[in-house]
């Protein structure tokens, strides 16, 4: 079963309303003081899911995380998982595990002790705990360094560790802090894939936590990105991407060309007078009135650049080449339009060639699709 | 984590034990020489009088006196010994702080392999045996002692120098025992202390004498100050080295409790004279607790 | 680029050591002197240490020191780790500010004060004085000492060990068995020898808080000193030297071997 496949954005899990969630956060809310870290959040995940929490530091997605795994306790709320009220559960009777983002692999135990650890908790007979750890170090490829101390290994073979650790118990549930902060950029590509990989073979519900938006579209089916406390937007990889509900997440994820502006005509296709940059075209989507006051997102990539005035009127400006980064497969470049907006534009260089056809301070014209551009209307 | 079953949990418990042994042991007994120092001596046992009456009223009747602090404050001797206590301890203090300073420093500064060494050197005496060390003074100090012949056989001096029993001996017992306090604090400062700071300072154009005086002071200040605290209370309430290394008139606090105590059995006045010196030093005592509780991690 | 030990460091670390270390140079010198002074050399004799062997009443306070540091040690350490795991681990508790101040204040507040106020709070609730009130008096003060050094190690302890181990299913106490307790051993046994040696070492809070029964090595040495130096006391000096110097040497050396072999290890992790 290819987890992947079974996501795309029509038939996102949460649509499936019909069986119960298998993980039920509801309006759950953490106060440490007077500070609200998690507020009032409420989320359905479905059984097999690999989900993501995706925020920057402080926006409350690893103490949602750490209320799933009983590590703390809601304020408010309650949190069902298959069913049963867990909210005041302690850690060591939820069936779920969690990998910590410092791995906190137990220093003064092996390899092996550290993965029969939780284990030996459940006084599992000697000759199965055994059996169960050459398993999960098998799934790891770490059976040669079973007698090995976790301060002998390299990172990334830490990092695999405290994966076998966490999933030696099959815990219904698998919370992953950060799981590849620590490992460099090369070996964090690869563990991804393996954590997909080992996700799909094992079907155990994963939540991952991270701050790293590339991470949580790779590996997750689905993602909800939150702020202060909130979750801003939920669904899976291409629904935030493509489709951010608001200026936040449509920031958040990646960049973004975000033109302020008033809505022009709503008879026909949906007409945006912007403020510093051109009229725009856009597939309706929301409900909005003339005179109403929104935001267009246009993704970089999305924009075409060019020296030739583009045939069309709408979607398309001119301004001039500020700078331009190139970064081998793409080049980024900054162009002033005549309205004044600062507009970013990643165009592929699928040529080779040392000679740029576009070079700094050129005049230039930047067009885009109908569909390009998102409509935001949420409060600047 | 949440309360147990039985609404007691383990944290409480845990809590609980250290808790109740310091309020019985440590902090009780503070009460007791407060209320004793109202007392009136008495040849009888225990030898002092009642502080409070039971009349049959909801309260007990205060029975007390100020008398011992009346007489404290009448005999000179008290007065002094109490301003010579400060005064030892003040320069002890500054001296172990112009030792103390440049050899944590030079610990701190130096390579990896010796800085354990050396700061194992600085912890052993701290091991060993306090009285013993005080007491080998005794041997250089005294009159025909190694120092004075060691002189003499050099023929550098021809009487013996007085130097024991008298204020320079006592300051020399103080500063002897307690260098290592001043030492490790400042060191354990001095040590956690970013070199990067220093570089940055020097790529700056700061030179070595200016980037000491404006970076490294200013930063080991914490250092400084728990030094000082830690070489400074005890100092004031020193008794074994004025005892052993000072002279008739070298008076300290530490010492008259001592002989309040067990010579005069006068256990109310020795209680007047713990809570005075109390007094003095319960600023020193709070600016040590700040410290030591941003040192050991506390919760803000 | 300079590391900033100048000419000056180096010449105050050497002064610094001389003068820490003459003293006690010299005392054991003299503990091998012949003479009956010791300052004046006459010849190399061990007969003071012979003379220490058949000294009743100092091998008695030994004996009686060496029984309240033990006891004192180790209820010190446990005390003191609890207190530690009060301050750091527990967040905010009613009363915490006075318990942090019980718990800092025995380290600095002149032995004369302490003394005497255990001393009158014995007294008070007619406690019978003698090895058991010198032991308490030890617990008390020997606690906040412990307290601080596994207060510095659990500060840098990684608090999701425990999580960790929680999350696997094990409860709080054997959590703190198997998980925290391995991982503090190196500040429990500093603490117990610290508390040890403190408690060895004291002389004002015993002598206030032991009435008539007992004596321990300090107050015997206390009243020897007071009439006059003797050899005799040089050797005993000598044999506290020479036995924590064994100590500390050896706690050492196995700490840095541990270090050697942590760096090895982590050569290895690199190569995988």
């Amino acid at each position: 079963m290819n987890s992947k496949s079974s996501s795309a954005p029509a038939a996102a899990p949460a649509t499936n309303a019909i069986t119960s969630p298998y993980i039920r956060i509801e309006n759950v809310t953490k106060r440490f003081g007077s500070f609200v870290a998690v507020d009032n959040v409420s989320l359905d995940i479905q059984r097999n899911e690999f989900f993501a929490l995706l925020g920057a530091s402080g926006c409350g997605k690893s103490t949602l995380l750490r209320m799933l795994a009983g590590l703390e306790t809601p304020t408010e709320g309650r949190i069902l998982i298959d069913g049963q009220d867990m909210t005041h559960v302690p850690p060591y009777e939820r069936p779920v595990n969690m990998m910590f983002q410092s791995y906190a692999l137990f220093p003064h135990m092996t390899v092996a002790d550290n993965v029969a650890f939780g284990l030996k908790q459940d006084r599992m007979p000697a000759d199965q705990i055994k059996r169960r750890v050459a398993e999960m170090l098998e799934l790891v490829q770490l059976e040669r360094f079973a007698t090995r101390k976790p301060h002998q290994l390299s990172g990334g073979q830490r990092q695999r560790v405290a994966l076998a650790r966490s999933l030696a118990k099959h815990p219904k549930l698998l919370l992953l802090d950060e799981p590849l902060a620590a490992l460099d950029k090369k070996l964090r590509e690869q563990t991804q894939f393996e954590l997909m990989n080992i996700q799909e073979e094992i079907g155990i519900t994963f939540i991952v936590v991270t701050h790293d938006q590339e991470e949580a579209m790779t590996l997750a089916t689905r993602i909800a990105v939150m702020n202060n406390g909130v979750i801003l937007q939920i669904g899976s990889p291409t629904e935030v991407y493509e489709f951010p509900g608001n200026r936040f997440v449509a920031d958040f994820l990646g960049s973004i060309n975000l033109f302020e502006g008033v809505v022009e005509s709503i008879d026909g296709p949906l007409v945006v007078k912007t403020e510093a940059g051109p009229m725009m075209e856009l597939e309706a989507r929301g409900e909005v009135s003339a005179g109403q006051k929104v935001a267009v997102a246009v993704r970089p990539e999305k924009i075409a650049i060019g020296k030739e005035r583009p045939s069309q009127s709408m979607n398309a400006c001119h301004g001039q080449v500020v700078e331009i980064a190139y970064q081998g497969s793409v080049s980024i470049y900054r162009v002033k339009l005549d309205g004044g907006y600062m507009a970013r534009v990643n165009a592929q260089n699928e040529t080779r060639s040392a000679r740029r056809v576009i070079d700094w301070d050129d005049e230039v014209w930047l067009s885009w699709e109908r569909e390009a551009g998102v409509l935001l209307v949420d409060e600047a | 984590m949440k309360n147990g079953r039985f609404g007691i949990s383990g944290r409480t418990l845990a809590v609980a034990a250290p808790y109740l042994w310091l309020l019985v042991f440590f902090l009780a007994p503070f009460a007791i020489v407060l209320k004793l120092s109202f007392a009136e001596p008495l040849i009888a046992q225990p030898p002092y009088s009642a502080v409070f009456e039971w009349t049959g009223g909801l309260l007990p009747r205060f029975t007390g006196n100020f008398e011992n602090y009346a007489f404290l404050l009448s005999d000179d001797l008290y007065i002094n010994a109490y301003l010579n206590s400060i005064q030892i301890a003040l320069f002890s203090t500054l001296l172990c702080l112009a030792i103390g300073y440049p050899m944590a420093y030079g610990i701190a500064r130096a390579p990896g392999a010796w800085r354990n060494a050396l700061l194992m050197l600085v912890i052993l005496p701290f091991w060993t045996s306090f009285l013993i060390r005080v007491y080998a003074w005794i041997g250089i100090l005294k009159n025909n002692g190694i120092l004075n012949n060691v002189l003499i056989g050099l023929g550098i001096i021809d009487e013996p120098l007085d130097i024991l029993h008298n204020h320079f001996s006592v300051y020399l017992g103080i500063v002897y025992s307690y260098l290592p306090f001043m030492i490790l604090p400042l060191y354990a400062n001095l040590a956690r202390m970013d070199e990067s700071l220093l570089e940055a300072a020097a790529d700056l154009g700061c030179r070595p004498w200016k980037t000491f005086v404006s970076v490294t002071l200013p930063l080991s200040l914490p250092g400084i100050v728990a030094g000082s605290m830690l070489v400074f209370i005890p100092a004031v309430g020193e008794f074994v080295i004025p005892e052993l290394l000072g002279g008739p008139d070298t008076l300290m606090i530490g010492k008259i409790l001592w002989n309040e105590f067990f010579q005069n059995r006068d256990w109310p006045v020795a209680s007047a004279v713990a809570i005075a010196m109390l007094v003095l030093l319960v600023i020193p005592i709070v600016i040590f607790q700040h410290y030591q509780g941003k040192e050991a991690g506390d919760v803000k | 680029m300079n590391r900033g030990v100048s000419w000056f460091n180096v010449t105050m670390l050497i002064l610094g050591f001389v003068f820490l270390y003459a003293p006690i140079a010299l005392l054991i010198l003299f503990s091998f002197n012949a003479g009956k002074l010791v300052s004046v050399w006459s010849g190399f004799s061990t007969k003071w240490y012979g003379e220490l062997l058949y000294n009743e009443q100092i091998l008695q306070a030994a004996w009686v020191s060496l029984k309240i540091a033990s006891i004192n040690a180790t209820a010190a350490t446990i005390l003191g780790t609890l207190t530690a795991f009060a301050l750091n681990r527990f967040g905010r508790f009613r009363g915490r500010t006075l318990f942090t101040g019980m718990a800092t204040a025995p380290l600095v507040m002149p032995d004369v004060i302490t003394g005497l106020a255990t001393l009158l709070l014995f007294v008070g609730i007619g406690w019978a004085r003698g090895m058991s009130t010198i032991t308490i008096a030890h617990i008390t003060f020997s606690l906040a000492f412990v307290a601080v050094i596994v207060r510095a190690r659990i500060a840098s302890l990684d608090m999701s060990l425990e999580e960790a181990a929680m999350d696997l299913g094990a409860r709080p106490l054997k959590t703190f068995i198997v998980i925290v307790v391995p991982l503090l051993a190196p500040a429990l046994v500093s603490g117990w020898l610290l508390a040890f040696t403190l408690s060895l070492d004291d002389l004002v809070i015993a002598s206030f808080v032991a009435g008539p029964g007992a004596s321990t090595l300090p107050m015997v040495v206390f009243s020897k000193v007071r009439l006059g130096v003797s050899p005799e006391i040089n050797a005993l000096g000598t044999i506290i030297v020479l036995v924590v110097t064994i100590c500390i040497v050896i706690a050492a050396t196995v700490f840095q071997r541990q270090e050697r072999r942590r760096a090895i290890d982590d050569q290895m992790a690199q190569r995988g």
